[in-house]
Formats: structure tokens, C-alpha cells, sequence
């Protein structure tokens, strides 16, 4: 008897997960929007700081490649946005060219940007959220970390997606200088992984699309993409971010991502 | 001909340095080898100076981070070879440190180049190392400094505790080389306020922090001047008969400041220093802006306006109250092609100074610049009538690995 309505409650609390999780019943679809967005934060929270390294392949309509190579540096922040630091490997001019970003969510991030062949340190001006990243079709605010009071959220429908079932929701950024009028999102049911995003132009038209592939788990938790593909749909050029080298919880500290860091970075 | 065989030994060098690293896994082997020609545009002050001028450089630069740690080795000399000008032609040392790092703190012993500051059209408060003239009157090449600097990281920002044990004097064109100006200096006769000489030992410190918005330093040098004072009744005469001017190194104190606000697209910035020890104690300071207008009618290309005023209160600089005026277009592209050009003008003259500076990839491993410096409606009287006859345009293409 005790058994059995132990057995009970446990079928309630799952069978409640399973509501809660992939249905999100009794709420409205930007409530549902918000809590699927909330949901993957919560499943990337943890991972206290990472190393991996990103390749860029930068590809026009004539079918000329060029690359780009950096490492990049992660220190997860509890009550703030990331920290990064990101070192240039390729190409050969830029080596050792390094950018550090203290992200904030609406605030504009603090960034500086160190010349070697100068030795110096410039603040620069994160104002320029929709600027291309080194000449690919990826923007900085693409690139940047997320924070949850980044958007507006709604929820729009559920569809199958890379043999999958996927949430879809719209995102509209609510910080200011943003590129979109809004983004459409694609997260699995399962991991709350992102299959693809639609970014939408100011004018509402179509802009790009990235896709998310080759899912990878780390320490038994954290998925990441190891190959996205960005393809501008005005302009046919495409870009592919390949993601190597992932390291967790290396034991990063505050202290890898100062201003003397950014200098001794190479 | 002796030039393409100088290039022939560097790049042969350069390969043996290649395969020593590549067996020696762990050190990085980074650099450039760059090609420069240069057009004088006007005719020379003397007539053994040549209009066109060819040269070239290589900058190698060792890397090794010892296993498991942040400590690391630096080497990376210099050369240069120059067609026309012996005194250009040079080899240095740009770096060659140990880099310890700590928790709180972090030590570097050895040669090394430091720079301070944060406007665009001159650099008043950077002053660690010497400059190698000789390689642009930017002023923007280093002579390497030998070194220790102590970082202190603490919550109320970074102290950087630095002895300059040894000086390095300023490189300057020989009688060939251009640009140069117009009364030669004569290095060979330089004279020391102190009897150390070049062996004296200097100090400087620097506190910087960056606060919200604001990133500030403030600086404290005490030592030889890296700027030599001329006297114009102090010269050596030459064998060709022309007069020479003794750069003379005094002890000074020069106290700076830097800040830079950002805000949004604007970069607030000052720098300012005085200067004890050259005559009369004087300050100099540089203020202004860099706007940047983004993606300027959805083309991708950003355009930056710098606007800088420059004082200084001694009537013999060129720059003593001036005010530049420069545009920076970014056009984030591909190739990641730049340009940034400023002019200066006196306030109370009709005197310019100019340059334009422009950068290209060209595929992954090279890159093309074009650079233009010069001076126009120079009154006679203005101290940059001395390089009035040695504006050129220059062509660099570098290989970069």
C-alpha cells in the first residue's frame, strides 16, 4: 500500500515533467516563449568556463574560401553576462590580436581590443551590435552571450526539425542597435539545443539563416555545436563556424580575462 | 641585385629558425618579412639624396609557454635592410623576456616595448622606449628597452613598477637617407646630463583601472629623456662641410594622465604630461574625440571622425597648438581593408601636417599598405619647415606568417 502510493506520487511528479517540459500547459505562448528560452539558459548554466577553438570559413558566390582562426576563452558570470577572450591565430597578420568582452544584457558590453604590433590596448565601442565579425556573415550580437532580457519571447508552434521534435518561438531583440526585427528559433523537446535561427531584417524581410549541426555532449551535460552554417540569403555568401578543441572547467579565473591577460594572450 | 640576395639570406634564416622551432614543438614562430618601396615627391635637400628608396625588413618572433603554466619566452629581433640610407639599415631587439605569471602579480625581465596612451595623432605620455625613427617619423616604431616591470593586480587597479636599467638613443637618417630633415644629427657625439651616461638606471610607475565607462592611467617617469633637446650652438661639421646638431639626453620627471571615456559610439580621450628637467618646466596635453558612424547607409563600411586638439607649451614643437582633424574608415570586409587619414594644422599658421594610411589583405598571407605623410604651406619660421622637402609615398607589401 505505502509502496504503491509512493510509486503514484513518483508517476504524478513525471508525468507533471513531462507536461511541464514539453508542453507548458495553462501558459500563453510569450509566457511559453519565455520559458522554453529559460529553460536552455538554465540547461548551459554550470559550466564555469571553457577553451575551444573556431575556425571560420568565409565563402563568396565565386566560390573563394578564405579562413579565420581564434581561440576562444569563456568564463561563466552568475549575475552578469560572460566574460570572453578571444585570441586570433589566423590569418597571419592579425595573429596574436586579441578581444576581450565583459557582455552585459541590455547594457552594452565593455570591450577592448589589443594590436600587438602596437603593444596596445584600445577600448573600443560595442555600439556596433549589428556589424559583421571579420568580414563573415556573422554579426557581433550573433556572436555575443545570452542573456535572457536580451528579447521579447513568444512562442509560435511545435514541428518535427532534424528528425526531432522542435519548439519554434520568435525572439525580438529589446536591446537597443540590433540588426533584426526579430528572430525565429528552433529548440529541440528534448535538450533544448538550437537547430536554427532565421534572422529577420529591419525591413521584416528574411536575412539569413543559421544551422545548428553536429551536436556534441560535454561532461555528461553541455551540448554544443561543432559545425554551424550561416548563409545570407540576399547575398548567397555563406560562412561555416567548425568548433574544435572544447575544454570545460579548465580552472579559469578572473584573472585570465584582465586587461594584463589580454596583453599576454597569443 | 645585393638586395634580392639580402632577401635570399633572410628568407634562409628565416627557414633554419622554422625548422629549429618545428623540431622544438613547443615554440611558436610567428612574423613578417615586408617589401617597401618609397617615392620622395619633391626634390631633396641634398643632392646625393635619391627620389626612390627601396627596403626591406623581416620581424620574426619566438613564442615558448613553458608546460602547464602562464609563464612564457618571447624573442623577436629585427632587421632591416635599406638601399640608400646605412643608418636605416639596422638590426635590434625588440623583445626578448621571461614573463612570470601569478595570481596577484606578474614579472617581466628582459627586452621588451610598453605603450601608454589612447589618442590617435601623437602619443605625449608613452615613454618607456626609445624611438627607432629611422623607421617611420610616426614615431610608432620601438626600440626594444631592457627591463623589469612588476604588475601588481589588485582590486583598486594595476601598478606597473618598472627599472630601465640602460638607455637607448634615438636612431635618426644618415645624410642619405630621407625622410629626414634638413640640419642632420649627429648621435655619434650625443651628451648625457648624467655621468652614467646611456648606463643610467631609470624608474617609472603607472596606475591604471578601468572604471564603468572611464579607463584612466596615470604615470610617473624619472630618468634620461628619450626626446633629445637640440642647441643650435651646439654642432659637429661633417665631412662635407654641413653642420650637425648633438642631441643632448638630460634627466627629467614627466608626470602623465591618460583617459578615455566610451560612450556608445563616442571615445572621449585626453592625455596630458610635464616635464621637468629640459629648461623650464612645461605641459603639453591632447584632447578630442573619435566618433564612429556604423554600417554608413547599410553599406558594412563604418567612418570615424577624429578631431584632437594638441598644446604644448613649448613653441618649438610642430604640434604646440594645433588641431587634427582625421577620418578612419573600416570597411569590414574580407580583406579587412582600412584607411585612416588626419591632418594637422597650427592653430595660428596655415602650416599641415598630413598622412594617409591604408591596409589590405591580399589572400590569407599578405598584405598591402599604402601610406602618405607629408607637410604643406609651411611658414618658415615653423619647426616642420625641417622635413619640408621629404614628404613621400610609401608601398609595403609583407608576407605575414
Amino acid at each position: 500500500m505505502k509502496i504503491s502510493r509512493i510509486v503514484f506520487g513518483f508517476l504524478i511528479v513525471v508525468a507533471f515533467t513531462i507536461a511541464d517540459a514539453s508542453d507548458y500547459e495553462g501558459l500563453n505562448a510569450d509566457e511559453k516563449g519565455l520559458a522554453i528560452a529559460k529553460e536552455a539558459k538554465l540547461r548551459d548554466e554550470g559550466f564555469s568556463d571553457s577553451e575551444e577553438l573556431l575556425t571560420m570559413i568565409l565563402k563568396d558566390r565565386r566560390g573563394n574560401e578564405r579562413i579565420r582562426q581564434m581561440r576562444v576563452l569563456t568564463l561563466e558570470r552568475k549575475d552578469d553576462g560572460d566574460w570572453s577572450l578571444s585570441i586570433f591565430d589566423e590569418p597571419a597578420d592579425v595573429k596574436g590580436t586579441a578581444m576581450l568582452t565583459y557582455s552585459h544584457g541590455l547594457e552594452p558590453d565593455d570591450q577592448w581590443l589589443y594590436l600587438p604590433a602596437l603593444k596596445r590596448v584600445k577600448r573600443i565601442s560595442s555600439k556596433n551590435r549589428s556589424g559583421l565579425f571579420m568580414g563573415s556573415e556573422f554579426a557581433f550580437e550573433d556572436l555575443s552571450s545570452f542573456e535572457l532580457e536580451k528579447f521579447k519571447y513568444k512562442f509560435l508552434r511545435k514541428e518535427a526539425c532534424d528528425g526531432e521534435q522542435c519548439f519554434v518561438s520568435e525572439w525580438i531583440p529589446a536591446y537597443e542597435h540590433s540588426g533584426y526585427s526579430k528572430q525565429i528559433i528552433w529548440h529541440d523537446t528534448n535538450e533544448y539545443r538550437i537547430h536554427r535561427i532565421d534572422y529577420y531584417d529591419r525591413t521584416n524581410k528574411l536575412l539569413k539563416t543559421l544551422k545548428l549541426l553536429q551536436y556534441k555532449q560535454f561532461i555528461g551535460k553541455y551540448w554544443r555545436s561543432m559545425r554551424m552554417d550561416m548563409l545570407n540569403h540576399k547575398t548567397g555568401e555563406n560562412t561555416i563556424l567548425t568548433y574544435s578543441n572544447y575544454r570545460f572547467k579548465i580552472g579559469l579565473t578572473d584573472r585570465d580575462f584582465d586587461l594584463n591577460a589580454l596583453k599576454r594572450a597569443k | 641585385m645585393v638586395f634580392i640576395r639580402s632577401l635570399r639570406v633572410n628568407v634562409f634564416v628565416c627557414l633554419i629558425v622554422f625548422s629549429a622551432a618545428n623540431s622544438f614543438a613547443e615554440i611558436e614562430l610567428s612574423g613578417n618579412i615586408i617589401s617597401e618601396y618609397r617615392y620622395f615627391y619633391n626634390s631633396p635637400v641634398r643632392s646625393d639624396q635619391e627620389n626612390n628608396n627601396l627596403s626591406i625588413s623581416a620581424e620574426p618572433e619566438l613564442y615558448y609557454r613553458l608546460p602547464d603554466s602562464r609563464d612564457s619566452f618571447t624573442f623577436t629581433p629585427f632587421f632591416r635592410l635599406d638601399e640608400n640610407d646605412s643608418q636605416r639599415s639596422h638590426f635590434d631587439i625588440r623583445e626578448l623576456y621571461f614573463h612570470k605569471v601569478m595570481p596577484e602579480w606578474e614579472l617581466k625581465i628582459g627586452v621588451n616595448s610598453v605603450f601608454w596612451g589612447v589618442t590617435e595623432t601623437v602619443h605625449l605620455v608613452n615613454i618607456i622606449n626609445q624611438i627607432d625613427m629611422v623607421e617611420n617619423p610616426d614615431g610608432e616604431s620601438l626600440l626594444g628597452q631592457p627591463m623589469v616591470n612588476l604588475t601588481i593586480i589588485e582590486n583598486w587597479g594595476t601598478l606597473n613598477l618598472f627599472i630601465l636599467p640602460g638607455f637607448r638613443e634615438r636612431t635618426f637618417p644618415g645624410r642619405k637617407g630621407r625622410p629626414g630633415t634638413k640640419i642632420l644629427i649627429d648621435s655619434d657625439k650625443a651628451i648625457y646630463e648624467s655621468g652614467a651616461k646611456e648606463k643610467h638606471i631609470d624608474f617609472a610607475l603607472r596606475w591604471s583601472h578601468s572604471f564603468d565607462i572611464w579607463d584612466i592611467g596615470l604615470s610617473h617617469f624619472s630618468g634620461t629623456s628619450r626626446e633629445p633637446r637640440y642647441d643650435p650652438l651646439l654642432f659637429s661639421v661633417n665631412s662635407h662641410g654641413e653642420t650637425e646638431l648633438i642631441p643632448i639626453y638630460e634627466i627629467i620627471d614627466q608626470t602623465g594622465m591618460d583617459i578615455q571615456g566610451t560612450l556608445g559610439a563616442w571615445l572621449l580621450k585626453l592625455e596630458a604630461i610635464t616635464r621637468s628637467g629640459q629648461g623650464d618646466r612645461f605641459c603639453a596635453f591632447a584632447t578630442g574625440f573619435e566618433y564612429t558612424f556604423f554600417d554608413v547607409v547599410s553599406s558594412g563600411i563604418d567612418v570615424g571622425i577624429i578631431n584632437e586638439y594638441l598644446y604644448n607649451e613649448r613653441k618649438t614643437e610642430a604640434m604646440d597648438n594645433d588641431l587634427a582633424l582625421g577620418i578612419r574608415l573600416s570597411f569590414n570586409d574580407i580583406q579587412s581593408t582600412e584607411l585612416v587619414a588626419a591632418v594637422i594644422q597650427g592653430m595660428q599658421n596655415r602650416s599641415k601636417y598630413f598622412y594617409v594610411e591604408a591596409a589590405r589583405r591580399i589572400g590569407n598571407s599578405f598584405k598591402l599598405s599604402v601610406e602618405m605623410r607629408g607637410v604643406s604651406n609651411v611658414e618658415n619660421d615653423d619647426p616642420l619647415s625641417s622635413i619640408e622637402a621629404d614628404g613621400f609615398v610609401q608601398v609595403e607589401l609583407g608576407y605575414y606568417f
